[in-house]
């Protein structure tokens, strides 16, 4: 069998909780430059805590920043695809940060902190982000990076509000999806929103780096079951969200992934002109769903074909389904093909695997 | 922890001589490692693999991982319950998780498979 690990050089950065999950059996990977767990002990395991309890992640890796300034709104208005200046004090919204010709610079989460712009951006495209933003500034704004002074965790499933309400206010667990509010903690600024990367409820929480190991060891008391990123993959990739460098990049624009809705073009915005032609591009590969036959999962880069095995498009994630029992993926493929229902033949390690196109999501959560 | 009546691979496949026929399996490092085994393709019956060959793929949530013949023969039989049941690797894997029955085609060149101490040293310099 071959080495199941890449036992790479050691990454430049840890997050704050790095000791706490070499001390809890975490199967430390490098990922976007970070040295994080994978699982501490089955993805499966972990999966299905989130899905059926609860589970939390170290996301400190992603790139936290904050805007302040008389122009704050305006800059980021023009930075991001989705409207803001609708967003009400303690909102959240989903956002592309485009280059000039509509292709997807990142993926991001807006918030509308009381006291400044909240910003998430994934860890492999922080600077990048926070390049382009320099490159196109605007007078009388600041731009505070707090994603080394803080720590981020992602608190999921339906029964994190049983998890949290013990120590945090009533106000939180009322708060509607897509909301956020500002918690004092100890003369602190904990700053946790309604959001997530799961497909089931949950919270996000941004709090002191001091404090990091301390919260991370209360939600394990409180029952909740500490998750790796590899079930952080496989819960967002049933939920049908997209992640950067799979199935989203800067040769990839919002309308062919799907997103079209986080896109507004009756403003103005970096990318706007270009998205305006490209909305209407019936050329372009389209993102599905597939479910794949038997139990062997496709992979990214694999090529989607056909009946007569013509390539009509390639996989950019894939993985075995833990909630479905069955191989899901991801892919691109051409836009007539993109039909719920439509067979095709997925062509996995020199062996054709019949699959069927699928809406996305791939799991949608009970309404409770 | 590795049973000493076997010989290993480098590559984590153990080999249970039994007459002219051995028997060939995955370590407890290997899928400890793996951890959430989804799927395990085997050979044909029948087929001829070389030591050091591709015998078949072990496929986990998070990723596939080749197979290597340890020793030259023949496949007699493969374990048709790993179809049904992959995760039985895990939970046995020098008994009911084996994998396939090979006919050993003249000497079994074994100069290469090691004793489960040797194997044992190998497994605690792997970083992991």
């Amino acid at each position: 069998m071959d080495d199941c690990q890449s036992h790479a050089p050691a990454p430049a950065m840890q997050t704050p909780l790095h000791a706490w999950h070499v001390a809890n059996k975490g199967r430390m990977v490098d990922f976007a430059g970070f040295s994080m767990p994978v699982q501490y002990t089955s993805i499966i395991s972990e999966h299905l805590a989130v899905r059926k309890s609860a589970g939390f992640f170290d996301v400190s890796h992603m790139g936290r920043l904050l805007i302040r300034g008389e122009a704050a709104m305006e800059w980021l208005d023009r930075i991001v695809t989705c409207r803001l200046s609708d967003l009400a004090v303690g909102q959240v919204r989903y956002g592309l940060v485009c280059n000039e010709q509509g292709g997807v610079i990142d993926d991001v989460l807006v918030t509308r902190w009381p006291d400044a712009w909240g910003l998430v951006v994934n860890a492999s495209n922080h600077e990048a982000v926070v390049a382009w933003m320099m490159a196109h500034p605007v007078a009388d704004t600041t731009i505070e990076d707090v994603t080394s002074s803080t720590v981020m965790l992602a608190l999921q499933g339906p029964e994190w509000w049983r998890v949290v309400q013990s120590f945090l206010p009533e106000s939180i667990l009322a708060l509607p999806y897509y909301r956020g509010a500002i918690v004092a903690k100890d003369g602190t600024k904990w700053r946790i929103s309604r959001t997530g990367y799961t497909g089931e409820y949950g919270v996000e929480i941004v709090a002191p780096a001091a404090v990091g190991e301390a919260l991370a060891n209360s939600l394990l008391q409180l029952g909740a079951v500490a998750c790796g990123l590899g079930a952080r993959d496989t819960l967002r990739l049933e939920a049908g969200m997209p992640l950067y460098g799979h199935e989203l990049d800067e040769q990839t624009n919002p309308f062919q992934a799907g997103l079209g809705r986080s896109v507004d073009l009756s403003k103005e915005f970096y990318g706007c002109k270009a998205l305006e032609a490209l909305r209407g591009d019936v050329h372009a590969p389209v993102r599905v769903g597939l479910i794949l036959d038997g139990r062997r999962a496709s992979r990214q880069g694999d090529q989607v074909l056909d009946g007569t095995g013509i390539q009509i498009g390639r996989v950019t994630s894939g993985t075995f389904s833990p909630t479905l029992e069955r191989p899901i993926a991801m892919a691109y493929i051409r836009r007539e093909m993109a039909v719920t229902g439509q067979s095709v033949s997925l062509l996995v390690r020199d062996t054709h695997v019949p699959g069927q196109v699928t809406g996305l999501p791939f799991y949608k959560r009970q309404a409770r | 922890m590795n049973p000493s009546d076997l010989r290993y691979a480098k590559t984590h496949e153990w080999v249970r001589a039994d007459g002219d026929e051995c028997v060939i399996g995955l370590t407890r490092f290997a899928v400890d490692q793996l951890t959430d085994v989804t799927y395990i393709q085997l050979p044909a019956v029948g087929k001829k693999v070389k030591a050091g060959d591709g015998l078949g793929e072990i496929e986990s949530v998070k990723a596939v991982s080749d197979i290597y013949a340890p020793v030259t023969g023949k496949v007699m039989a493969v374990n048709t319950d790993l179809s049904r049941d992959p995760g039985l690797v895990s939970r046995d894997p020098y008994g009911a998780g084996w994998l396939v029955r090979l006919r050993v085609e003249g000497a079994v060149e074994s100069g290469h498979l090691m004793d489960a101490r040797a194997y044992e040293a190998q497994v605690s310099e792997t970083p992991h």
